[in-house]
């Protein structure tokens, strides 16, 4: 995949920002609009095939590091799993921090209203820390799958260790 | 309140976790991945243990997900579940000590056996989210969330068969099961659908207090009843088993055995729990006896002519799950009639559910011996092997246990089940106990033939140089050779203190409907 014009690359430098912000402003409004952790990543993850198509697969696959990636991923999943583990003194899953007051516990006023964005406790954080597993999830899809793509170009590439019969 | 109350959650949170934290646990390298994964399964199972052990004295566990107490099944007052319930019976504890048990074996023998590839963190990470989805769908009280854990499980299981990809039969074998899971998961996602529709609930309980038989339960049952035998194996819809089953490394094989169980425990779930007795007509439990009798006959005569041990065996398996449907079918067929199931209907439910745990012991253990010659041997094919009982002693005694058990040679606990089958089908139709017989005899035939051929017989020169396999592939056979000895020698204990409460947990609807629902309303 070859690099495309200027033109194209700019644009692209100027809107991939407004991408993985709008991305992050799913994930953390993830209990108040629609969309959430698993939405608000795969917006920020079409980031990386924004860059792939515009600035060409060498020069993408030169600074995404797939190991931050993985790191993403595997912290973002512990993550889930470490907040609902914690809740366990009342039930798996239970939101312990709903309603006790600071960044993620603030109360809700009774009546209508247009949603207190700190209120929902660990809820919150597994919708960040799902939309950090697909962040670095999808974006590794997106960059195998091109990957695959020049194995058939170039069949030497294949790297396959160890899958022998 | 002790921490005991928190184990039907603790039975999903411990592979999850395992799942998850395999990545990390792999950056330490070979002997900490591999603790990692030991001590995973052996927690898991241990919990299971300990889950059986509690229902069975304290009756049915409940357990919401995220509620401010453990037994907060209707909040409020309200009066129907709104949030997700872990509902645990007999059956389903049962049937989750089974498939966790499988999972140990299969992680004890994956170590060495996998040991020279590469990708091991995602074997495991994989290998443990197949386990969640297992026990998830055992011990899940909420429909869609079954849906859910048939998702994840599907999703593990497509990465784990393909995990040689670059044989091209692994990777066709992936395919060809996710798309028949993907079609199996859609057609509960409608049935499902069907019954939200009408119910507003999606709680097991709280929908079979609410059943009325009409065309929308109707759709929704041949929905379950179809997608729910399409993924445990069953003929017609047997074609992709033999794939799967050969194609996958030999430790997920034997998971994907109890994987194959799971499916089979959510169709009797629906059927007896979910529309028990307003399941009218017998149509159904027809339809399962006959499914059941086809997959016994068809997939026995396939595997007489199978040259490659793995897909023998995989045929092997449509042909057993035959007889667990044929039995749990036949108990269904009286579940309306108290004296038809006095006779025979409870007779045949406790051979069907024996058979369950008979049949994922020595299936999973046929599959690890396959698995253990191919490792040793590095050949599947029946006509190249030979001779190697005098090189492997072990593993030849640990196959012939499991062929004695699957052929239902007298003292081994497959005669045991099969007997109790027997006597309770002859009561239905006596044509039924013949097929069953006479499929257990091609069963011995053709086991009779992989002994010969594969173990007995002159040392090849070709296959001199091989040696027993390695410790931890031992470990992992032996684990099930001593389940099946202990089912053997002890089978009147296992049917009275763990077999006949699980049967009585899926007779009992009503008590099923209660544990959620309370007296309510």
């Amino acid at each position: 995949m070859n690099p495309l014009s200027v033109v194209v690359r700019t644009i692209c430098d100027v809107f991939a920002w407004f991408i993985g912000i709008f991305g992050i402003y799913i994930i953390i409004h993830g209990h108040l609009t629609p969309g959430g952790g698993f939405q608000g990543g795969a917006v920020v993850a079409t980031m990386m095939a924004f860059l792939l198509v515009s600035y060409g697969g060498k020069k993408t696959l030169s600074f995404a590091k797939t190991g931050l990636l993985s790191a993403m991923e595997t912290t973002g999943l512990l993550v889930f799993i470490g907040a609902g583990l914690l809740g366990i003194t009342s039930t798996l899953f239970f939101n312990f921090l709903a309603g006790q007051g600071g960044i993620f516990g603030a109360a809700v006023p009774i009546g209508p209203n247009s949603g207190v964005l700190n209120s929902a406790g660990t809820i919150s954080v597994m919708n960040m820390a799902v939309g950090l597993e697909v962040i670095g999830g999808l974006s590794l899809i997106i960059l195998y799958m091109f990957k695959g793509i020049r194995l058939f170009d170039n069949a030497s590439e294949s790297g396959e260790t160890g899958h022998d019969r | 309140m002790n921490w005991q109350i928190h184990l039907p959650a603790l039975v999903l949170a411990i592979p999850l976790l395992g799942a998850f934290a395999s990545p990390v646990a792999g950056l330490g390298g070979r002997n900490v991945r591999n603790g990692w994964m030991i001590f995973i399964s052996i927690t898991t199972t241990a919990m299971c243990l300990l889950l059986l052990q509690k229902v069975l004295a304290d009756g049915t566990a409940v357990y919401v997900m995220g509620a401010e107490n453990w037994n907060l099944t209707l909040p409020s007052g309200l009066s129907w579940p709104i949030r997700i319930i872990l509902q645990v019976d007999a059956f389903s504890a049962f049937m989750a000590v089974v498939g966790s048990i499988a999972a140990l074996a299969g992680a004890f023998f994956s170590l060495s056996f996998m040991d020279k590839f590469t990708g091991l963190e995602k074997f495991s990470a994989l290998y443990f989210l197949l386990v969640t989805g297992m026990l998830g769908m055992q011990l899940t009280g909420d429909l869609f969330n079954f849906f859910v854990f048939l998702e994840i499980a599907s999703v593990a299981s497509f990465g784990l068969i393909a995990f040689w990809r670059d044989r091209p039969e692994a990777v066709e074998a992936s395919f060809k099961y996710m798309i028949v899971s993907t079609l199996s998961a859609m057609f509960i996602l409608i049935a499902v659908g069907f019954l939200y529709g009408r119910y507003n609930a999606v709680n097991i309980a709280a929908v079979a207090r609410m059943l009325h038989m009409g065309y929308a339960e109707k759709i929704a049952l041949v929905f379950l009843v179809v997608s729910l035998t399409m993924k445990c194996g069953t003929v017609p819809m047997h074609m992709w088993t033999p794939d799967a089953y050969a194609e996958a490394p030999a430790g997920v094989t034997c998971l994907l055995v109890g994987v194959s169980q799971a499916s089979l425990y959510g169709l009797f779930r629906v059927c007896f729990s979910l529309y028990g007795a307003s399941l009218g007509s017998s149509v159904i439990p027809w339809t399962i006896i006959v499914m059941g009798v086809l997959s016994m006959f068809i997939g026995v005569t396939m595997a007489v002519i199978q040259k490659e041990i793995k897909r023998l065996m995989a045929y092997h398996s449509v042909s057993q799950i035959g007889y667990i449907l044929l039995a749990l079918g036949v108990g269904l067929l009286a579940l309306r009639d108290p004296q038809a199931m006095a006779d025979y209907g409870f007779t045949a439910m406790k051979g069907g559910i024996f058979h369950i745990i008979n049949y994922t012991m020595y299936k999973g253990l046929l599959f690890l011996t396959a698995g253990a010659v191919y490792y040793a041997a590095g050949s599947r094919n029946l006509n190249e092997l030979g001779g190697l009982a005098s090189v492997m002693p072990h593993t030849t005694f640990m196959f012939f246990i499991a062929a004695a058990a699957i052929a239902g040679i007298p003292p081994f606990n497959g005669f045991v089940s099969k007997l109790l089958i027997y006597q309770s089908t002859f009561a239905v139709y006596p044509l039924l106990a013949v097929v069953a017989l006479v499929t257990s005899v091609l069963t011995l035939a053709s086991f009779v033939k992989v002994f010969q051929t594969a173990f007995l017989g002159p040392a090849k020169k070709k296959f001199a140089n091989v040696k027993e396999v390695p410790g931890s592939m031992l470990i992992g056979m032996s684990v099930l050779t001593i389940v099946i000895i202990a089912l053997t020698l002890f089978p009147t204990w296992t049917l009275s203190h763990l077999v006949e409460p699980a049967a009585k947990a899926l007779v009992d609807q009503a008590g099923y409907i209660s544990a959620v629902m309370g007296g309510g309303l």
